[in-house]
């Protein structure tokens, strides 16, 4: 896109918006135009949660992801255990079994010890009820005023069982979609906490290591293509992603898709759509058709997937679209959005 | 969810489409007012589930699209300001001025706070007494009584760091321009349902009875705008002129008369201009003199100034329903929610970006 030839009054590129993080065509955008022309290879290149890398013959994954989520605490977890879910599944999408961590801090001068104790506390339980270990870490202080607390980065590395191979890219017309439970959780919980939103909400994120899901999933069905946690840009953003880089178009069903009431009454007073909201425990996999049937019932019998349905196909045509049939039998495009969802006003 | 499932129930609404299939028998423009009943029409697929000979175009109800490029560039300036917290609901922060927007000022080091109620930058003016605290109080009537109250309360306290940059714009002032223009092709309207929780309907009964044209007050939900289509589509059929209420489980004809009794202490109507329309003599609301001391035009001294719209957006067009968005060519190329040039792409609730986000597939296809 050349900037010159466009006659629009504002670039949303001359300068980072909040938007730029949140998973949506902005995000796209800087991976685009910044990150991909300075850093291309084969291995980036494929865009997944994680990159595997063949090291003597062992197939290593190796993902990072930074956590700056505000409040540090919430319903249903805090940054430490969320900074190692968020990791454990970046690799788990990869089909790999996650080994180790390792673990950033940067705090801003002033935090409260105590509150740095429970977030490590937090951190290191998790990590050993997912089976990872913790090998090296860092530390930085920043000047009050250039932080917002405590900011957690964590790169994760993991081994990807032989035969193993899955990609956003391998989507395939005639391929169902199935999502492992309800939507919607993590984003209103963080939401329900944050400044400013005065509204009392019972939704517990659903922050929580995959791991184990995609290994009782690996083991039930040879056919799975592609696995994706639908994080920030909920499961549209996610889903929008799976079928452009398949170039596929992907069509949902609204009726099998689960919000849990709570979410739903949160939703529709904030004037947001839970297909677009956050989610930090739940995964969407892309499945050869005739594998679809096992691969739910494995699912439905472990406690992470038990919600699990089939709630798309993959289809030919409009290559990158997602559409959806409404619960009214009509139908519309699931859209990736730009930034964040921005409540309505009325 | 009650009040949600039994509107969003695909048996109620079949039976609503088949009764309208028997009733209509020639072709019929409908309007609906309100941006979030387009939103919901693009979201259901309405306009597909309806008979073909009834046509829906879509109104100028959506507050954040209509804001007026030069009150957008007003609270740029406002919020660029290093002793001020500018407080504003989300979906103003993408509308973009005619150089800047919010994010960016946000982005620059502004200090732009997105609130849900107005009360919250009353709070945020008691807790920071040495900054100036400007709430952005757009809206149509229904968001009117809230700030109302709030500039109410603020004065009561005696807050002298709180302001608000008013522009509240009035809905039947709007349907009156578009039944007077020459091009008008409406011949019944939705009426905003939450405009009329508050208000009540009687004036758009004046308004039925002068044009003789028809009005539903409908509510939000798919069965909601079905059933509005299809009273309205009952009373062409029969040649009737009459306002009725489709959404009695909130509006009642004379609305909430505490929250009127509250806007018209505050407020007074005036002219406002549009965005994508232009002047509407007395379709606003502004802040009466004696609250002087909490208008922020006042406060910060802002002069008037004229900012030219985008010539390519034919905004106007498709605000009156005379043109379809994707009838211009600018739609999904030069203009994007990413990028809007004019009015209806700017807020999810305008018509545009309503088509932008559920209907390019069909353009596509």
């Amino acid at each position: 896109m050349n900037a010159l030839s466009c006659p629009v009054p504002l670039r949303l590129k001359d300068q980072i918006l909040l938007g730029h993080g949140s998973g949506g065509t902005l995000s796209a955008e800087l991976m685009r135009e910044i990150f991909l022309p300075s850093f291309s290879n084969p291995v980036l290149d494929c865009l997944d949660d994680q990159a595997v890398v063949t090291i003597n013959g062992a197939r290593l994954a190796v993902t990072t992801d930074s956590f700056v989520v505000k409040p540090l605490f919430f319903k249903g977890g805090d940054i430490g255990s969320l900074s190692v879910h968020g990791t454990v599944n970046d690799l788990a999408m990869g089909g790999a079994t996650p080994l180790y961590l390792t673990v950033a801090f940067i705090l801003e001068e002033g935090l409260p010890t105590e509150t740095l104790r429970r977030v490590v506390a937090s951190l290191a339980r998790a990590a050993e009820a997912a089976g990872v270990r913790v090998i090296t870490g860092d530390t930085k202080v920043v000047e009050k005023g250039s932080g917002d607390g405590l900011f957690i980065n964590t790169t994760g590395i993991g081994v990807v069982p032989d035969g193993v191979h899955l990609s956003a890219n391998q989507a395939r017309p005639g391929d169902r979609v199935i999502l492992s439970g309800s939507i919607g959780e993590h984003g209103i919980a963080i939401l329900a906490e944050r400044e400013g939103l005065e509204f009392e909400s019972p939704v517990e994120s659903d922050s929580a290591a995959l791991h184990t899901l995609v290994a009782a999933m690996l083991a039930a069905a040879r056919g799975i293509r592609c696995l994706r946690d639908p994080t920030r840009g909920g499961v549209s953003s996610t889903l929008n992603e799976i079928a452009q880089q398949s170039q596929v178009s992907i069509r949902l069903d609204e009726r099998a898709i689960t919000v849990r009431p709570e979410v739903e009454g949160a939703c529709e007073l904030l004037g947001l759509d839970p297909l677009y909201v956050a989610n930090e425990g739940k995964l969407v996999a892309i499945v050869a058709p005739e594998d679809a049937a096992p691969l739910l019932e494995a699912m439905r019998r472990h406690p992470l997937g038990a919600g699990a349905q089939i709630i798309g196909s993959v289809t030919e045509g409009n290559p990158g679209m997602v559409t959806m049939r409404t619960v009214l039998g009509t139908s519309r495009m699931v859209d990736m959005l730009a930034g964040d969802q921005l409540p309505r006003i009325c | 969810m009650k009040y949600i499932d039994e509107y969003r129930d695909p048996q109620i609404a079949q039976a609503l489409v088949q009764k309208m299939a028997k009733q209509v028998t020639r072709p019929w423009v409908l309007m609906e007012i309100c941006g979030g009943q387009t939103h919901t029409l693009m979201r259901y697929g309405i306009d597909e589930l309806i008979p073909k000979q009834v046509e829906l175009v879509h109104g100028p109800g959506c507050p954040v699209c209509v804001t007026a490029l030069e009150v957008v560039d007003k609270a740029i300036e406002i919020a660029s300001r290093p002793d001020v917290i500018f407080v504003s609901y989300g979906d103003m922060l993408r509308v973009p001025g005619s150089s800047s927007d919010l994010f960016r000022v946000k982005g620059q080091g502004g200090d732009v706070r997105i609130a849900y109620t107005p009360m919250e930058a009353v709070k945020i003016a008691r807790a920071n007494p040495d900054r100036k605290v400007v709430f952005f109080a757009i809206g149509f009537e229904t968001t009117a009584p809230a700030n109302a109250m709030t500039v109410w309360q603020a004065r009561r306290e005696g807050l002298r760091n709180f302001s608000m940059l008013v522009s509240h714009v009035l809905v039947p002032p709007a349907i009156r321009v578009l039944l007077d223009s020459p091009a008008n092709r409406v011949q019944g309207f939705i009426a905003p349902g939450h405009v009329c929780t508050v208000m009540g309907y009687r004036d758009y009964e004046e308004l039925a009875a002068r044009y003789h044209v028809p009005i539903v007050v409908g509510g939000f939900e798919p069965v909601d705008l079905l059933e509005a289509i299809s009273m309205l589509v009952a009373q062409l059929e029969e040649g009737r002129a009459e306002v009725e209420n489709q959404y009695v489980r909130a509006v009642s004809r004379d609305g909430n008369l505490p929250a009127q009794r509250i806007v018209e202490q505050v407020f007074e109507t005036a002219g406002r201009k549009w965005r994508g329309i232009g002047n509407i003599p007395m379709s606003g609301w502004r802040l009466r003199p004696e609250f002087a001391a909490f208008d922020a035009e006042k406060v910060f001294g802002l002069s008037e100034i004229e900012v030219p719209e985008p010539p390519e957006c034919i905004s106007a067009l498709v605000l009156q329903g005379l043109k379809k968005p994707f009838e211009c060519t600018a739609f999904g190329v030069r203009c994007t929610p990413e990028n809007p040039l004019g009015a209806p792409m700017v807020s999810a609730e305008g018509a545009c970006a309503a088509y932008y986000r559920y209907r390019r597939h069909t353009v596509a296809s």
